[in-house]
């Protein structure tokens, strides 16, 4: 392929794109805007699979950079919540997304996006589970 | 979904959320400041990434033919496809949705939902970004939690696939 091409066929996949993109900017600033840090510790309770999940499900709901999750879940770890939901916390921030599951639809499916966002939402609870185990062990 | 709907799907899923923009702004505009603020830094983030991601976008239409692509992530991709997909998504920086164009691209030119999936789970593991988690959670949880989650990207990316694939 010619560069000429090459850049009108990118500038037409990123120009298709950039609604969908505008719009999940514009709710992720909602949602995290909105939410206050310190709700976040008031959700969690002292059991291994709830916490997990718990930490999962708000992982899920809100996304951005991972660093903020690593400031949040060092907080979240101080005001001695277990690691496990600190974990699932983490790894589901970075690797479900809720709100730009629209956005991951149009673009690569729907069921594509449904599947891997239940999977990894999952795959989150069980990633905390065997890390938090490993270290015990270690 | 064809092309046409994708674009219009866009159009309103935007023009849906600026009207709770507008609602909000109507009922508690205070709301907004903190909003506008986060939205600014956001920007400042994805604008240089998007940026990036569109060169990378060139790059790959420019130097990778589709039937290069298929042979390394499509059909007949074995061991080499899968360290793409997961050393291409550790090496991958910025927000996630600043890439699905131009995984949309790949996908179209036959690259394995597999492999896509393998490497968005994948960019949860940061290289730039292990530093800070080790200072917040230790070496040793760094190292754990980073292979783990590397081992589970595969399983991911195949149960995904194995999904999202299947016939109705």
């Amino acid at each position: 392929m010619e560069l000429k091409q090459a850049i009108t066929k990118s500038a037409k996949a990123m120009y298709r794109s950039l609604p969908v993109i505008a719009a999940v900017i514009l709710l992720v600033s909602l949602v995290n805007g909105v939410l206050p840090k310190t709700v976040y510790s008031a959700l969690f309770f002292k059991n291994m699979l709830l916490d997990s999940f718990i930490g999962s499900l708000i992982g899920s709901i809100l996304a951005g950079n991972p660093i903020t999750s690593y400031i949040i879940g060092g907080e979240l770890l101080k005001q001695g919540i277990s690691l496990v939901a600190v974990t699932a916390f983490l790894v589901a921030w970075v690797t479900v997304g809720v709100v730009q599951l629209p956005a991951e639809a149009v673009l690569l499916g729907k069921r594509f996006a449904i599947t891997r966002n239940i999977t990894a939402f999952l795959f989150t609870i069980i990633v905390a589970i065997i890390t938090v185990s490993i270290l015990s062990i270690l | 979904m064809r092309k046409t709907e994708q674009n219009y799907f866009g159009l309103y899923f935007l023009l849906a959320v600026i009207t709770v923009y507008i609602i909000i702004a109507i009922f508690k505009p205070t709301v907004l400041t903190p909003i506008f603020k986060f939205l600014i830094l956001m920007l400042k983030r994805i604008i240089p990434i998007l940026f990036v991601v569109f060169v990378l976008m060139i790059l790959v239409n420019y130097f990778v033919s589709p039937k290069n692509l298929l042979n390394y992530l499509g059909k007949n991709a074995g061991m080499k496809g899968w360290l793409i997909a997961i050393i291409g998504g550790i090496l991958s920086t910025g927000l996630i949705y600043a890439w699905y164009p131009m995984l949309n691209d790949l996908q179209k030119q036959g690259v394995r939902n597999r492999f896509i999936a393998t490497f968005l789970y994948n960019r949860a593991v940061k290289p730039a970004l292990l530093p800070l988690l080790i200072f917040y959670f230790g070496l040793m949880y760094t190292l754990v939690l980073t292979v783990v989650m590397v081992v589970v990207s595969i399983f991911q990316g195949i149960i995904v696939e194995k999904f999202s694939e299947a016939k109705t």
